[in-house]
């Protein structure tokens, strides 16, 4: 039987420029399965230590950010569906105009006074998080010519176990640099690829007010469960 | 049916300011008796300084307990470094109650992070004992000075750090 094809990206997809001299070449090595192994616990943060506006990236500023407001929401699941309860999610974003607020980014698009496009929430007891936002703009960078990263937020998620540590980036439905993004086409698995795309939902959109889109993250099994 | 797993993308170079928080490298007071001082560098594999990599350390003391240090009290069994243009990054933690601490590494480029051991002692353990002399020395900590340890990670090439399977 041919095994399922691996969820994660190779760490070497030479399109993707930047991981020719940074993927590690040898194979990673597999350590003995220890249950008090210290990569099987995980920190677990305390609602005092994140604050409730941290989950609404539009109301951070005096003024409100410029764009097209956003719920995101989805619930936090281990390898089994079950809830990841009371876990940190933390995520990081473009403003509308595709233009980060960070240094090293040197996009020639408009800074949004307004925007700091970072968040951070817990679950709640159904794993469930909540984040209102503004949609990201794409934007270029030089990996190639004329490359254009699709609009996406990254997502930062604990589990319960070191090992399930998860960085990942949505994307939203149908945007058409899908083919292009050498980030995106990293993961060999197209259904897996398309687990990356939020889901547009009538549900979570909020009338007069913004549009919503579910995305669940669903995260690996420990060594002791598989 | 059990839902399928996230696959995971890259950290990308714009994490500043989202991740990294003030302290989060100085998981115990200066004056902790049990602070210990992790330094060292991410190198890439033609052995330049990774400059945009960000480093998290979780040593299991403290039960479960993470923090972000927002209350300015107690200890905290996880942190977090972004490494300098140098690509240098530095940790003060408490000494783990086992012998190694957790280390993941993320970067631009790197589309999952990369899992590996700080041992801060070399001695017989179930993973040193399989890996050939050089390999495991990847793993083991230098001593630099009293309570101090130099620890650098090479992502590929000649001293390749081991990295572990999730």
């Amino acid at each position: 039987m041919t095994p399922p094809p691996d969820v994660h990206p190779p760490y070497l997809s030479p399109a993707y420029g930047s991981t020719v001299l940074r993927a590690p070449s040898l194979p990673p090595v597999t350590a003995k399965q220890d249950p008090e192994a210290v990569e099987l616990t995980s920190p677990v943060f305390g609602h005092h230590e994140v604050d409730p506006l941290e989950a609404d990236l539009t109301r951070r500023h005096d003024g409100e950010p410029i764009g097209e407001r956003i719920v995101v929401t989805g619930r936090v699941l281990d390898s089994g569906g079950r809830p990841v309860r009371g876990t940190l999610v933390e995520l990081w974003q473009a403003n509308a105009a595709g233009r980060y607020h960070h240094d090293v980014d040197r996009h020639p698009a408009p800074l949004d006074p307004n925007f700091s496009g970072a968040g951070r929430c817990l679950t709640d007891d159904d794993g469930r998080y909540r984040f209102t936002t503004i949609k990201p703009g794409a934007y270029p960078w030089r990996n190639h010519q004329n490359a254009w990263r699709p609009a996406h937020i990254h997502f930062s998620v604990f589990g319960t176990a070191f090992t399930q540590r998860l960085v990942t980036q949505m994307y939203f439905p149908g945007d058409p640099l899908f083919p292009f993004d050498p980030i995106f086409q990293s993961v060999p698995d197209p259904a897996a690829r398309e687990r990356l795309v939020a889901r547009f939902d009538l549900d979570v959109t909020e009338p007069e007010w913004a549009l919503g889109y579910q995305f669940d993250v669903v995260l690996g099994s420990t060594p002791l469960e598989s | 049916m059990p839902p399928s797993q996230t696959p995971s993308q890259t950290v990308g170079p714009f994490f500043g300011r989202a991740l990294p928080y003030d302290g989060g490298h100085e998981l115990v007071g200066e004056d902790d008796p049990a602070a210990v001082q992790i330094t060292g560098r991410v190198l890439d594999g033609a052995g330049e300084p990774v400059p945009d990599a960000l480093l998290e350390i979780w040593t299991g003391v403290n039960g479960t307990r993470g923090t972000l240090r927002r209350t300015g009290t107690g200890a905290s069994g996880f942190g977090r470094c972004a490494t300098a243009p140098d690509g240098s990054y530095r940790f003060r933690t408490a000494r783990p109650s086992g012998p190694y601490l957790a280390l993941l590494v993320f970067a631009r480029g790197l589309l999952r992070p990369v899992l590996t051991r700080v041992y801060l002692a070399d001695g017989p353990d179930p993973l040193l004992d399989t890996l050939e002399p050089a390999r495991r020395a990847t793993l083991v900590a230098r001593p630099d000075g009293p309570d101090a340890y130099r620890f650098d990670v090479r992502l590929q090439g000649e001293g390749e750090t081991v990295f572990l399977a999730p």
